[in-house]
């Protein structure tokens, strides 16, 4: 199993001229679950982003560490599995396409038993051969968690996880999420109480002297 | 490299089911072509003006269609899956392997088009049309999906990309019609030597800046 170690150094980001946090200094390290909890507009998206590496951060650096040894930013998106309600899957496509296309392109082994097994959690197996342009958006949410979870990535990030999820939804999320916590370093941007509270840290972006 | 083609194949498979960029290729094919007949009439066309009308259309085709690589992902917000998982490499090849296709497949109906519609069009060098075929379609397809990628943030895509397109591909273009002209003329490859040399040049620049300017492009 690899673990990461994300340690973030004076992270500061603008946009323009508004700043949006300043100077943050964290470490996730190994298996947990640690949270990233904010008030709205506080900057827990941009954070996400940066810790996947599709934002840069305007000063400071963040660093990824697999036993050890030092991962490069511009490989980091081997390591990463993301879940959010702004990021859009290929309605085109059927949903078992979508993962499958998914993780090839980010040029890891497709594990077809673990994501039907996965599907089969989420209630979808029976659909998974449908266009996503038929789900709906509480069922490409369920997709979504499937692909961040289903290759057993050392890292992965949920921003606002249980959005448009239902209560029968929420709670299958909880219980992957508790058993998955496990083996990955798993980082949730949330204002959910619930999703907060099975986290092992969390840190409170206001709390760095805005 | 294996990711580039699997995002090819995506691009190539998404274009099959949705048609984004086929359908406006074809139409824009089909209404230049026809406005020309229309206009030409019975009215006798010289091989150069056919050469000059074939690159015109290309062009012009090209501006119609070839953004949507980019600029479809933007819009439809598929965008962001792309950055977090893939290699900035990896997207840009992907990408101008299926623009490439699109060019080739593009120009390839153009060109048959002409010669079956314009008596006036006959290449005498077919090898000299061939390589520049070949050539002029590789520049255009880089210098076409560098900048659907920097056209695709922005808000004014639709009149942006052609504004931006015009000074890369001038150039381009004006020896693509040139080297038509030599082909037509049955002119030899060593008396083209020089024009050859340049689009070489201009693909291999091309495609260097394409490589290092991606990834400031593809991320924030």
């Amino acid at each position: 199993m690899i673990d990461i170690t994300i340690s973030a150094e004076n992270l500061s980001k603008i946009f323009g001229r508004r700043l949006v946090f300043r100077n943050l200094n964290f470490t996730f390290d190994k298996p947990g679950i640690y949270g990233i909890a904010g008030r709205n507009g506080s900057g827990k998206t941009t954070l996400a982003k940066i810790i996947a590496g599709v934002l840069s951060p305007s000063q400071g650096k963040i660093h990824y560490t697999s036993n050890s040894l030092r991962i490069k930013p511009e490989q980091i998106q081997k390591y990463i599995g993301f879940a959010a309600p702004y990021v859009i899957f290929y309605d085109e496509f059927t949903a078992y396409e979508n993962l499958k296309m998914l993780t090839d392109i980010q040029g890891i082994d497709f594990e077809s038993s673990r994501c039907d097994n996965l599907l089969g959690e989420f209630g979808l197996y029976e659909r998974k051969n449908e266009h996503l342009s038929n789900f709906s958006s509480g069922m490409k949410q369920r997709i979504k968690i499937v692909f961040a979870m289903m290759n057993n990535l050392p890292l992965i990030i949920f921003d606002e996880p249980v959005t448009n999820l239902d209560s029968a939804g929420k709670e299958i999320f909880y219980r992957l999420l508790k058993q998955q916590g496990l083996k990955s370093l798993i980082i949730i941007a949330s204002n959910e109480e619930t999703d907060l509270s099975f986290c092992d840290g969390i840190i409170v972006i206001e709390d760095f002297g805005k | 490299m294996k990711s580039s083609i699997i995002i090819f194949l995506k691009d190539w498979k998404s274009e099959l089911r949705t048609r984004y960029s086929v359908n406006s290729l074809a139409m824009f094919i089909l209404v230049a072509i026809s406005v020309i007949l229309f206009s030409v009439k019975d009215e006798p066309l010289s091989p150069y003006l056919t050469a000059g009308l074939l690159w015109t259309v290309v062009f012009f085709s090209a501006m119609s269609g070839l953004s949507r690589t980019f600029v479809s992902e933007e819009e439809r917000g598929t965008f962001l899956i792309l950055q977090i998982i893939a290699k900035p490499l990896n997207v840009f090849s992907g990408k101008l392997l299926f623009n490439t296709l699109l060019v080739f497949l593009m120009n390839f109906v153009i060109t048959l088009l002409f010669s079956l519609l314009f008596s006036a069009f006959i290449i005498k060098n077919i090898y000299l049309f061939t390589a520049v075929f070949l050539l002029g379609n590789f520049g255009i397809a880089i210098s076409s999906t560098i900048i659907a990628a920097i056209i695709s943030k922005a808000g004014a895509k639709g009149t942006l990309y052609p504004v931006l397109s015009f000074p890369v591909l001038l150039p381009l273009i004006l020896i693509l019609s040139e080297l038509t002209n030599f082909s037509i003329d049955g002119k030899t490859f060593e008396e083209s030597f020089a024009e050859i040399l340049i689009i070489i040049c201009y693909d291999v620049i091309m495609l260097t800046a394409s490589v290092m300017l991606f990834d400031f492009i593809w991320k924030d």
